[in-house]
Protein backbone atom coordinates (compact mmCIF):
# COMPACT_ATOMS: atom_id res chain seq x y z
CA UNK A 1 0.00 0.00 0.00
CA UNK A 2 1.71 3.15 -1.20
CA UNK A 3 1.03 6.11 1.01
CA UNK A 4 -0.12 9.28 -0.68
CA UNK A 5 0.81 11.60 2.15
CA UNK A 6 1.74 11.88 5.83
CA UNK A 7 -1.79 11.54 7.22
CA UNK A 8 -2.67 8.36 5.41
CA UNK A 9 0.69 6.85 6.34
CA UNK A 10 0.11 7.56 10.01
CA UNK A 11 -3.41 6.26 9.70
CA UNK A 12 -2.19 3.15 7.95
CA UNK A 13 0.31 2.38 10.68
CA UNK A 14 -2.14 3.06 13.48
CA UNK A 15 -4.79 1.01 11.76
CA UNK A 16 -2.47 -1.96 11.50
CA UNK A 17 -1.47 -1.72 15.13
CA UNK A 18 -5.04 -1.56 16.47
CA UNK A 19 -6.63 -4.70 17.84
CA UNK A 20 -10.22 -5.66 17.26
CA UNK A 21 -11.54 -4.75 20.68
CA UNK A 22 -14.82 -5.79 22.18
CA UNK A 23 -15.79 -4.31 25.52
CA UNK A 24 -17.95 -2.04 27.63
CA UNK A 25 -17.85 1.52 26.39
CA UNK A 26 -19.18 4.23 28.76
CA UNK A 27 -21.38 5.68 25.99
CA UNK A 28 -22.04 2.79 23.61
CA UNK A 29 -22.36 -0.05 26.11
CA UNK A 30 -21.07 -3.51 25.06
CA UNK A 31 -19.75 -3.04 21.57
CA UNK A 32 -16.83 -3.34 19.18
CA UNK A 33 -14.49 -0.35 19.38
CA UNK A 34 -14.71 1.67 16.20
CA UNK A 35 -11.55 3.69 16.83
CA UNK A 36 -8.46 3.27 18.95
CA UNK A 37 -9.67 6.10 21.20
CA UNK A 38 -12.86 4.15 21.89
CA UNK A 39 -10.82 1.05 22.62
CA UNK A 40 -8.78 3.01 25.16
CA UNK A 41 -11.92 4.35 26.80
CA UNK A 42 -13.15 0.83 27.36
CA UNK A 43 -10.40 0.38 29.93
CA UNK A 44 -9.70 -3.02 31.41
CA UNK A 45 -13.07 -4.63 30.73
CA UNK A 46 -12.47 -5.26 27.08
CA UNK A 47 -11.09 -8.11 25.08
CA UNK A 48 -9.03 -8.27 21.91
CA UNK A 49 -11.01 -10.65 19.76
CA UNK A 50 -8.30 -10.96 17.12
CA UNK A 51 -5.55 -11.74 19.64
CA UNK A 52 -7.69 -14.32 21.41
CA UNK A 53 -9.00 -15.84 18.21
CA UNK A 54 -5.67 -16.20 16.47
CA UNK A 55 -3.83 -17.39 19.55
CA UNK A 56 -6.46 -20.01 20.30
CA UNK A 57 -6.43 -21.04 16.65
CA UNK A 58 -2.67 -21.47 16.78
CA UNK A 59 -2.94 -23.36 20.08
CA UNK A 60 -5.52 -25.66 18.53
CA UNK A 61 -3.30 -26.14 15.49
CA UNK A 62 -0.47 -27.20 17.78
CA UNK A 63 -2.70 -29.54 19.79
CA UNK A 64 -4.25 -31.02 16.64
CA UNK A 65 -0.92 -31.61 14.90
CA UNK A 66 0.78 -33.14 17.90
CA UNK A 67 -2.24 -35.15 18.97
CA UNK A 68 -2.49 -36.55 15.47
CA UNK A 69 1.19 -37.46 15.48
CA UNK A 70 0.78 -38.94 18.95
CA UNK A 71 -2.08 -41.12 17.80
CA UNK A 72 -0.12 -42.30 14.78
CA UNK A 73 2.99 -42.78 16.87
CA UNK A 74 4.21 -46.34 16.61
CA UNK A 75 7.50 -47.97 17.33
CA UNK A 76 7.94 -48.61 13.63
CA UNK A 77 9.47 -46.36 11.02
CA UNK A 78 8.05 -42.84 11.49
CA UNK A 79 6.47 -40.88 8.65
CA UNK A 80 6.92 -37.24 7.69
CA UNK A 81 4.70 -35.44 10.19
CA UNK A 82 5.64 -37.84 12.93
CA UNK A 83 9.31 -37.26 12.24
CA UNK A 84 8.93 -33.49 12.51
CA UNK A 85 6.84 -33.74 15.67
CA UNK A 86 9.22 -36.20 17.26
CA UNK A 87 12.16 -34.01 16.42
CA UNK A 88 10.53 -31.11 18.29
CA UNK A 89 9.56 -33.37 21.19
CA UNK A 90 13.05 -34.77 21.47
CA UNK A 91 14.56 -31.30 21.25
CA UNK A 92 12.32 -30.09 24.08
CA UNK A 93 13.02 -33.22 26.09
CA UNK A 94 16.78 -32.69 25.85
CA UNK A 95 16.37 -29.01 26.62
CA UNK A 96 14.33 -29.79 29.71
CA UNK A 97 16.76 -32.45 30.84
CA UNK A 98 19.68 -30.06 30.63
CA UNK A 99 17.99 -26.95 32.02
CA UNK A 100 15.64 -28.42 34.61
CA UNK A 101 17.35 -29.84 37.65
CA UNK A 102 14.46 -31.39 39.54
CA UNK A 103 12.12 -34.21 38.62
CA UNK A 104 8.74 -33.07 37.35
CA UNK A 105 7.04 -34.79 34.43
CA UNK A 106 4.87 -31.75 33.75
CA UNK A 107 7.74 -29.44 32.80
CA UNK A 108 8.59 -30.97 29.43
CA UNK A 109 5.01 -30.84 28.07
CA UNK A 110 4.72 -27.31 29.44
CA UNK A 111 7.87 -26.32 27.59
CA UNK A 112 6.62 -28.03 24.43
CA UNK A 113 3.35 -26.13 24.62
CA UNK A 114 5.10 -22.81 25.17
CA UNK A 115 7.59 -23.38 22.39
CA UNK A 116 5.19 -24.59 19.73
CA UNK A 117 2.44 -22.17 20.60
CA UNK A 118 4.70 -19.12 20.57
CA UNK A 119 6.44 -20.37 17.45
CA UNK A 120 3.16 -20.72 15.60
CA UNK A 121 1.87 -17.34 16.82
CA UNK A 122 5.13 -15.66 15.85
CA UNK A 123 5.08 -17.36 12.47
CA UNK A 124 1.88 -15.54 11.55
CA UNK A 125 4.12 -12.56 11.13
CA UNK A 126 5.67 -14.01 8.00
CA UNK A 127 2.29 -13.62 6.27
CA UNK A 128 2.10 -10.32 4.38
CA UNK A 129 0.87 -7.56 6.70
CA UNK A 130 -2.01 -6.51 4.48
CA UNK A 131 -3.65 -9.81 3.61
CA UNK A 132 -5.74 -10.44 6.65
CA UNK A 133 -6.62 -6.82 7.57
CA UNK A 134 -7.76 -6.32 3.97
CA UNK A 135 -9.70 -9.58 3.88
CA UNK A 136 -11.48 -8.82 7.14
CA UNK A 137 -12.14 -5.23 6.04
CA UNK A 138 -13.96 -6.64 3.00
CA UNK A 139 -15.98 -8.78 5.41
CA UNK A 140 -16.89 -5.70 7.41
CA UNK A 141 -14.45 -6.12 10.29
CA UNK A 142 -12.60 -2.89 10.90
CA UNK A 143 -9.46 -4.09 12.67
CA UNK A 144 -7.52 -7.30 12.45
CA UNK A 145 -4.09 -7.72 13.96
CA UNK A 146 -3.24 -11.33 13.33
CA UNK A 147 0.01 -11.77 15.27
CA UNK A 148 -1.01 -12.39 18.91
CA UNK A 149 2.53 -11.97 20.21
CA UNK A 150 2.58 -8.33 19.09
CA UNK A 151 -0.11 -7.74 21.70
CA UNK A 152 1.39 -7.30 25.19
CA UNK A 153 -1.76 -8.83 26.65
CA UNK A 154 -0.94 -12.12 25.02
CA UNK A 155 2.72 -12.26 25.96
CA UNK A 156 2.16 -11.00 29.47
CA UNK A 157 -0.79 -13.37 29.81
CA UNK A 158 1.46 -16.34 29.09
CA UNK A 159 4.15 -14.91 31.35
CA UNK A 160 1.51 -14.60 34.05
CA UNK A 161 0.73 -18.28 33.61
CA UNK A 162 4.42 -19.10 34.07
CA UNK A 163 4.50 -16.77 37.09
CA UNK A 164 1.62 -18.60 38.73
CA UNK A 165 3.43 -21.87 38.14
CA UNK A 166 6.59 -20.45 39.71
CA UNK A 167 4.63 -19.45 42.83
CA UNK A 168 2.76 -22.76 42.85
CA UNK A 169 5.86 -24.94 42.63
CA UNK A 170 7.82 -22.76 45.07
CA UNK A 171 5.14 -23.33 47.68
CA UNK A 172 4.59 -26.95 46.76
CA UNK A 173 8.27 -27.90 46.92
CA UNK A 174 9.47 -25.72 49.79
CA UNK A 175 6.23 -25.23 51.66
CA UNK A 176 4.76 -21.82 52.38
CA UNK A 177 7.22 -21.30 55.24
CA UNK A 178 10.19 -22.34 53.14
CA UNK A 179 9.17 -20.01 50.35
CA UNK A 180 8.71 -17.12 52.80
CA UNK A 181 12.08 -17.89 54.30
CA UNK A 182 13.68 -17.87 50.88
CA UNK A 183 12.11 -14.49 50.13
CA UNK A 184 13.13 -12.92 53.41
CA UNK A 185 16.48 -14.50 54.29
CA UNK A 186 18.32 -14.47 50.97
CA UNK A 187 20.73 -13.17 49.91
CA UNK A 188 21.63 -11.79 53.39
CA UNK A 189 20.92 -14.28 56.13
CA UNK A 190 20.41 -11.88 59.04
CA UNK A 191 17.17 -10.88 60.77
CA UNK A 192 17.89 -7.16 60.55
CA UNK A 193 18.10 -7.34 56.77
CA UNK A 194 14.73 -9.03 56.27
CA UNK A 195 12.95 -5.97 54.81
CA UNK A 196 15.83 -5.35 52.44
CA UNK A 197 15.87 -8.98 51.36
CA UNK A 198 12.12 -8.97 50.92
CA UNK A 199 12.19 -5.95 48.61
CA UNK A 200 15.04 -7.45 46.61
CA UNK A 201 13.49 -10.89 46.25
CA UNK A 202 9.97 -9.72 45.49
CA UNK A 203 11.26 -7.43 42.78
CA UNK A 204 13.36 -10.28 41.46
CA UNK A 205 10.30 -12.50 41.43
CA UNK A 206 8.08 -9.98 39.68
CA UNK A 207 10.68 -9.06 37.11
CA UNK A 208 10.73 -12.66 35.83
CA UNK A 209 7.27 -12.71 34.20
CA UNK A 210 7.52 -9.06 33.23
CA UNK A 211 10.81 -9.67 31.48
CA UNK A 212 9.48 -12.79 29.79
CA UNK A 213 6.39 -11.07 28.44
CA UNK A 214 7.95 -7.78 27.47
CA UNK A 215 10.94 -9.36 25.74
CA UNK A 216 8.73 -11.38 23.44
CA UNK A 217 6.33 -8.52 22.90
CA UNK A 218 9.11 -6.02 22.20
CA UNK A 219 10.81 -8.17 19.63
CA UNK A 220 7.64 -9.11 17.83
CA UNK A 221 6.13 -5.64 17.92
CA UNK A 222 9.29 -3.99 16.62
CA UNK A 223 9.48 -6.51 13.81
CA UNK A 224 5.84 -5.91 12.94
CA UNK A 225 6.32 -2.13 12.82
CA UNK A 226 9.23 -2.58 10.43
CA UNK A 227 7.06 -4.82 8.23
CA UNK A 228 4.36 -2.15 8.19
CA UNK A 229 6.88 0.56 7.35
CA UNK A 230 8.27 -1.55 4.53
CA UNK A 231 4.71 -2.03 3.27
CA UNK A 232 4.47 1.76 2.90
CA UNK A 233 7.10 1.71 0.14
CA UNK A 234 6.03 1.74 -3.51
CA UNK A 235 4.77 -1.72 -4.43
CA UNK A 236 7.67 -2.54 -6.75
CA UNK A 237 10.24 -1.80 -4.03
CA UNK A 238 8.63 -3.67 -1.18
CA UNK A 239 10.20 -7.04 -1.86
CA UNK A 240 13.70 -5.50 -1.77
CA UNK A 241 13.43 -4.93 1.96
CA UNK A 242 10.56 -7.24 2.81
CA UNK A 243 12.27 -10.44 1.68
CA UNK A 244 15.51 -9.99 3.69
CA UNK A 245 13.53 -8.83 6.73
CA UNK A 246 11.19 -11.83 6.50
CA UNK A 247 14.12 -14.22 6.16
CA UNK A 248 15.76 -12.58 9.14
CA UNK A 249 12.51 -12.95 11.01
CA UNK A 250 12.47 -16.70 10.53
CA UNK A 251 15.42 -16.60 12.89
CA UNK A 252 13.84 -14.09 15.29
CA UNK A 253 10.55 -16.01 15.43
CA UNK A 254 12.30 -19.24 16.41
CA UNK A 255 14.78 -17.56 18.69
CA UNK A 256 12.15 -15.68 20.69
CA UNK A 257 10.04 -18.80 21.12
CA UNK A 258 13.16 -20.62 22.25
CA UNK A 259 14.19 -17.90 24.71
CA UNK A 260 10.73 -17.75 26.26
CA UNK A 261 10.73 -21.52 26.68
CA UNK A 262 14.23 -21.80 28.09
CA UNK A 263 13.74 -18.98 30.55
CA UNK A 264 10.45 -20.49 31.71
CA UNK A 265 12.20 -23.81 32.32
CA UNK A 266 15.05 -22.10 34.16
CA UNK A 267 12.67 -20.08 36.36
CA UNK A 268 10.65 -23.20 37.17
CA UNK A 269 13.85 -25.10 37.89
CA UNK A 270 14.85 -22.37 40.35
CA UNK A 271 11.42 -22.64 41.93
CA UNK A 272 12.08 -26.35 42.56
CA UNK A 273 15.45 -25.77 44.20
CA UNK A 274 16.02 -25.93 47.92
CA UNK A 275 18.34 -23.43 49.51
CA UNK B 1 -2.16 -1.65 23.05
CA UNK B 2 -4.20 -1.48 26.17
CA UNK B 3 -3.83 -3.94 28.97
CA UNK B 4 -7.26 -5.48 29.38
CA UNK B 5 -9.18 -8.72 29.82
CA UNK B 6 -7.19 -10.27 27.00
CA UNK B 7 -4.44 -10.76 29.57
CA UNK B 8 -6.68 -12.98 31.68
CA UNK B 9 -8.11 -14.71 28.64
CA UNK B 10 -4.65 -15.52 27.38
CA UNK B 11 -3.63 -16.91 30.78
CA UNK B 12 -6.69 -19.16 30.81
CA UNK B 13 -5.99 -20.31 27.26
CA UNK B 14 -2.41 -20.97 28.28
CA UNK B 15 -3.51 -23.03 31.27
CA UNK B 16 -5.92 -25.09 29.17
CA UNK B 17 -3.38 -25.75 26.44
CA UNK B 18 -0.70 -26.73 28.93
CA UNK B 19 -3.10 -29.03 30.75
CA UNK B 20 -4.18 -30.64 27.50
CA UNK B 21 -0.61 -31.02 26.42
CA UNK B 22 0.42 -32.66 29.69
CA UNK B 23 -2.58 -34.96 29.62
CA UNK B 24 -3.05 -35.95 25.99
CA UNK B 25 -0.28 -34.70 23.73
CA UNK B 26 2.98 -35.45 25.44
CA UNK B 27 2.50 -39.01 26.75
CA UNK B 28 1.76 -40.86 23.48
CA UNK B 29 4.61 -39.20 21.58
CA UNK B 30 7.07 -39.55 24.41
CA UNK B 31 6.09 -43.17 24.99
CA UNK B 32 6.42 -44.01 21.33
CA UNK B 33 9.82 -42.32 21.23
CA UNK B 34 11.12 -44.20 24.22
CA UNK B 35 9.67 -47.47 23.06
CA UNK B 36 11.30 -47.06 19.69
CA UNK B 37 14.56 -46.13 21.34
CA UNK B 38 14.37 -49.30 23.37
CA UNK B 39 13.49 -51.34 20.32
CA UNK B 40 16.42 -49.98 18.37
CA UNK B 41 18.75 -50.57 21.29
CA UNK B 42 17.46 -54.12 21.56
CA UNK B 43 17.95 -54.62 17.84
CA UNK B 44 21.51 -53.36 18.01
CA UNK B 45 22.13 -55.61 20.99
CA UNK B 46 20.77 -58.59 19.08
CA UNK B 47 22.95 -57.72 16.11
CA UNK B 48 26.09 -57.60 18.24
CA UNK B 49 25.10 -60.81 19.93
CA UNK B 50 24.49 -62.47 16.57
CA UNK B 51 27.83 -61.35 15.20
CA UNK B 52 29.52 -62.63 18.34
CA UNK B 53 27.68 -65.92 17.93
CA UNK B 54 28.82 -66.09 14.35
CA UNK B 55 32.39 -65.50 15.42
CA UNK B 56 32.09 -68.21 18.02
CA UNK B 57 30.58 -70.61 15.53
CA UNK B 58 33.36 -69.88 13.08
CA UNK B 59 35.89 -70.52 15.77
CA UNK B 60 34.20 -73.74 16.69
CA UNK B 61 34.05 -74.83 13.07
CA UNK B 62 37.71 -74.09 12.66
CA UNK B 63 38.53 -76.02 15.82
CA UNK B 64 36.45 -78.97 14.64
CA UNK B 65 38.13 -78.91 11.26
CA UNK B 66 41.51 -78.82 12.88
CA UNK B 67 40.61 -81.67 15.18
CA UNK B 68 39.27 -83.82 12.38
CA UNK B 69 42.39 -83.16 10.34
CA UNK B 70 44.49 -84.26 13.24
CA UNK B 71 42.37 -87.32 13.69
CA UNK B 72 42.65 -88.17 10.04
CA UNK B 73 46.41 -87.86 10.12
CA UNK B 74 46.49 -89.94 13.26
CA UNK B 75 44.39 -92.63 11.64
CA UNK B 76 46.59 -92.53 8.59
CA UNK B 77 49.67 -92.87 10.72
CA UNK B 78 48.14 -95.75 12.60
CA UNK B 79 47.24 -97.44 9.36
CA UNK B 80 50.79 -96.98 8.13
CA UNK B 81 52.16 -98.41 11.30
CA UNK B 82 49.75 -101.31 11.17
CA UNK B 83 50.55 -102.12 7.57
CA UNK B 84 54.28 -102.02 8.14
CA UNK B 85 53.76 -104.19 11.17
CA UNK B 86 51.78 -106.63 9.10
CA UNK B 87 54.47 -106.68 6.43
CA UNK B 88 57.08 -107.28 9.10
CA UNK B 89 55.03 -110.07 10.61
CA UNK B 90 54.48 -111.66 7.23
CA UNK B 91 58.18 -111.41 6.51
CA UNK B 92 59.02 -113.01 9.86
CA UNK B 93 56.51 -115.75 9.25
CA UNK B 94 57.87 -116.38 5.80
CA UNK B 95 61.38 -116.50 7.11
CA UNK B 96 60.38 -118.91 9.88
CA UNK B 97 58.52 -121.06 7.38
CA UNK B 98 61.46 -121.08 5.05
CA UNK B 99 63.82 -121.98 7.83
CA UNK B 100 61.49 -124.75 8.90
CA UNK B 101 61.32 -126.06 5.35
CA UNK B 102 65.05 -125.90 5.00
CA UNK B 103 65.48 -127.73 8.31
CA UNK B 104 62.99 -130.38 7.23
CA UNK B 105 64.74 -130.85 3.94
CA UNK B 106 68.06 -131.06 5.68
CA UNK B 107 66.75 -133.66 8.10
CA UNK B 108 65.31 -135.67 5.24
CA UNK B 109 68.61 -135.52 3.36
CA UNK B 110 70.41 -136.63 6.50
CA UNK B 111 68.00 -139.51 6.81
CA UNK B 112 68.50 -140.46 3.18
CA UNK B 113 72.25 -140.33 3.58
CA UNK B 114 72.07 -142.47 6.70
CA UNK B 115 69.83 -144.90 5.00
CA UNK B 116 72.13 -145.04 1.97
CA UNK B 117 75.09 -145.48 4.28
CA UNK B 118 73.30 -148.31 6.07
CA UNK B 119 72.42 -149.93 2.79
CA UNK B 120 75.96 -149.50 1.57
CA UNK B 121 77.29 -150.87 4.79
CA UNK B 122 75.02 -153.85 4.47
CA UNK B 123 76.11 -154.49 0.90
CA UNK B 124 79.87 -153.85 1.51
CA UNK B 125 80.24 -156.86 3.68
CA UNK B 126 78.58 -159.01 1.07
CA UNK B 127 80.71 -157.46 -1.66
CA UNK B 128 83.85 -157.85 0.37
CA UNK B 129 83.06 -161.48 0.98
CA UNK B 130 82.30 -162.05 -2.67
CA UNK B 131 85.52 -160.17 -3.65
CA UNK B 132 87.56 -162.15 -1.27
CA UNK B 133 86.00 -165.42 -2.44
CA UNK B 134 86.93 -164.53 -5.96
CA UNK B 135 90.47 -163.52 -5.01
CA UNK B 136 91.14 -166.55 -2.99
CA UNK B 137 89.02 -168.80 -5.19
CA UNK B 138 88.65 -170.81 -2.24
CA UNK B 139 85.95 -171.08 0.22
CA UNK B 140 86.76 -169.29 3.25
CA UNK B 141 85.35 -170.25 6.43
CA UNK B 142 82.54 -167.84 6.56
CA UNK B 143 82.02 -168.45 10.18
CA UNK B 144 85.68 -167.85 11.02
CA UNK B 145 85.89 -164.56 9.17
CA UNK B 146 82.39 -163.21 9.80
CA UNK B 147 83.46 -161.43 12.98
CA UNK B 148 86.35 -159.79 11.21
CA UNK B 149 84.19 -158.68 8.28
CA UNK B 150 81.49 -157.27 10.54
CA UNK B 151 84.15 -155.29 12.35
CA UNK B 152 85.30 -153.95 8.99
CA UNK B 153 81.77 -152.99 7.93
CA UNK B 154 81.21 -151.14 11.23
CA UNK B 155 84.35 -149.11 10.64
CA UNK B 156 83.03 -147.85 7.29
Amino acid sequence: MAAGNEVTATYYIQHHLQNLTFGYHPQNGWSLAGTSAEATEMGFWAIHLDTMGWSIAMGMLFIWLFRKAGKMATTGVPGGLQNAVEMVVEFIENLTRSAFQGKNPAIAPLALTLFMWILLMNSLKILPVDYFPELFARLGVEYMKIVPTTDPNATLGMALGVFFLIIFYSIKVKGAGGFAKELSLTPFNHWSLIPFNLVLEVIGLLVKPLGLGLRLFGNMFAGEVIFILIALLPFWAIWLLDVPWAIFHILVVTLQAFIFTVLSIVYLSAAHEHH
Amino acid sequence: MNINMTLIGQTIAFAIFVWFSIKYVWPPISNALHERQKKIADGLDAATRASRDLELAQERAEATLHESKEQASQILEQAHKRSSQMVEEARDQARAEGERLVANARAEIEQEINRAKDELRAQVSTLAVAGAERVLEASIDEKAHRKLLDKLAAEL
